[in-house]
């Protein structure tokens, strides 16, 4: 049975960072990235290494804003879309913090944070733990599609996987937007095989967590300032709108998308948006925890939306799955 | 939603390929090529070489171009907007060779490129000779009837 999980203390995201390659620096949010690059290497010579390294950087970044070092971190819930995320255990292996690889295709930083949550709710003392997502566009499309400097023409469609990253630091009772409740998402079939249209493989998993979500608390859209999908893209935004409409929930008026607010969508060859589970972390730390700090927003849901696509089940017939864990975050109590 | 009646709302709603458009560049960048080509293959012939040899100097010129602008990483950007009008022509196959070969460099010469190389190519080339065999044999057929 599904069910949503109130924290016994709100867990707080007390230090955070955000980080991007080239297109996500020219994208809307490029100011308020915290670091990228241009190169989208990150000084290192493959591009795995290169995710590797954003990984490690951004979260270096949001400990030495903490006045924090490696040593102080109890927990690392980190996870990328490289096999065996690799990504993020060789990007971490020096700094020795007990590490969790997590993998939920673009899900991962909503999971990541939804576990450390409940890691440290159950902890009797106060330890601190961190989630770090990153995505990178070049290893990621040789990973999953076509090597990086294949020429070819994609359809409308199509998401551009971002090279971003975003690193959070939580801890109970902290300062900054505060975790106060969490639910796992359930895993939802929509009967989609299309590689090239992922918004559409999500929109079922996301609509499904969100009528779930809304249900379990008895609450409404209206009561939160935002909900806020991961990459839906533009394709899978319109359709999340239509199957809650199905069942008289109104997302007209509140819903985001990360996808749609990394880049400029007319300017660049992003077709739907952007994707990758840096997308959706990235987008949390550079836009929705400084707006919750600011109190433009008190509520948010926040459910980052995974495609778990593989190459091979693909070809071999299966459909991708959706999943959409949600966590409900408020703005620090003033 | 039914998974059915879903698949159909997403087929409706996706937005399609602006097929006119692609088209038109399909056919002035794939048009451009050959035009290049033309003026290439006339350009060696004037130089004294015979037309069968000036197609194949020309060929590898193409090919060359190909793969250095997809080294450089340029190809890929032209092919974004030109679609099957740098895919088609001997352009887009000297790309589907260089691309992953570039691209497993980092898994090493042997593993890498060598074992990736033909990760995009591979299906053309095998079927492509295999098509060539089938028909030679019914050519080869035909002919021992039909003098």
């Amino acid at each position: 049975m599904q069910q949503v999980i109130t924290l016994a203390r709100p867990v707080g995201i007390f230090a955070y960072a955000a980080a991007g390659g080239k297109e996500e620096a020219a994208g809307p949010l490029g100011a308020s990235l915290d670091f990228t690059d241009g190169s989208d290497r990150f000084g290192q010579k493959t591009w795995e290494l290169s995710e590797s390294e954003l990984s490690h950087q951004v979260l270096a970044l949001a400990l030495g804003r903490a006045n924090l070092s490696h040593k102080e971190i109890s927990f690392l819930f980190s996870g990328d879309l490289q096999n065996q995320c690799v990504a993020s255990s060789i990007g971490h292996l020096e700094t020795e913090i007990p590490f969790v690889g997590i993998y939920g295709a673009c899900s991962t930083c909503t999971e990541g944070l939804l576990l450390a949550s409940l890691t440290l709710s159950a902890c009797e003392n106060s330890p601190i733990a961190a989630a770090v997502t990153t995505s990178h566009n070049s290893a990621a499309e040789r990973q999953f599609r076509t090597p990086v400097e294949y020429g070819g023409q994609r359809p409308p469609t199509a998401q551009w996987t971002a090279t971003a990253g975003g690193a959070f630091l939580l801890k109970k009772d902290a300062a900054g937007a505060q975790i106060v409740r969490v639910m796992v998402g359930v895993m939802k079939d929509g009967g989609i095989s299309d590689p090239f249209n992922m918004g559409a493989a999500m929109a079922p998993a996301a609509a499904a967590s969100i009528s779930s979500y809304l249900s379990l608390t008895n609450t409404k859209p209206d009561d939160y300032d935002a909900i806020v999908t991961g990459d839906l893209g533009d394709e899978g935004s319109e359709l999340l709108k239509i199957l809650l409409k199905k069942q008289n929930i109104d997302l007209s008026k509140n819903h985001l998308d990360c996808g749609t607010l990394l880049y400029n969508l007319k300017e660049k060859d992003v077709h739907a948006g952007a994707s990758g589970c840096g997308c959706s972390a990235a987008v949390l730390a550079a836009k929705f925890l400084p707006a919750l700090e600011a109190g433009e927003y008190r509520k948010i849901l926040f459910l980052s939306t995974g495609a778990l696509m593989s190459p091979s089940s693909v070809l071999q017939g299966k459909t991708i799955l959706g999943v959409a864990p949600v966590i409900e975050l408020h703005a620090p109590k003033r | 939603m039914e998974k059915k009646e879903y698949g159909k709302l997403v087929k409706r709603r996706a937005s399609r390929s602006p097929a006119l458009k692609n088209c038109l560049a399909a056919f002035f960048v794939g048009g451009g090529i050959c035009i290049l080509g033309q003026c290439l293959t006339e350009l060696w012939v004037a130089l004294g070489l015979d037309l069968k040899t000036a197609g194949t100097v020309t060929t590898i010129v193409l090919v060359f171009l190909a793969a250095l602008l997809t080294g450089i990483g340029v190809f890929d950007r032209i092919a974004r907007f030109a679609g099957a009008g740098t895919l088609v022509p001997v352009t887009g196959f000297a790309n589907a060779v260089v691309s992953p070969a570039i691209d497993n460099k980092s898994e090493g010469l042997l593993l890498g490129v060598g074992a990736k190389i033909f990760t995009v190519a591979g299906p053309v080339l095998l079927f492509g000779t295999l098509a060539g065999v089938v028909w030679g044999l019914i050519y080869y057929i035909f002919t021992l009837f039909v003098r």
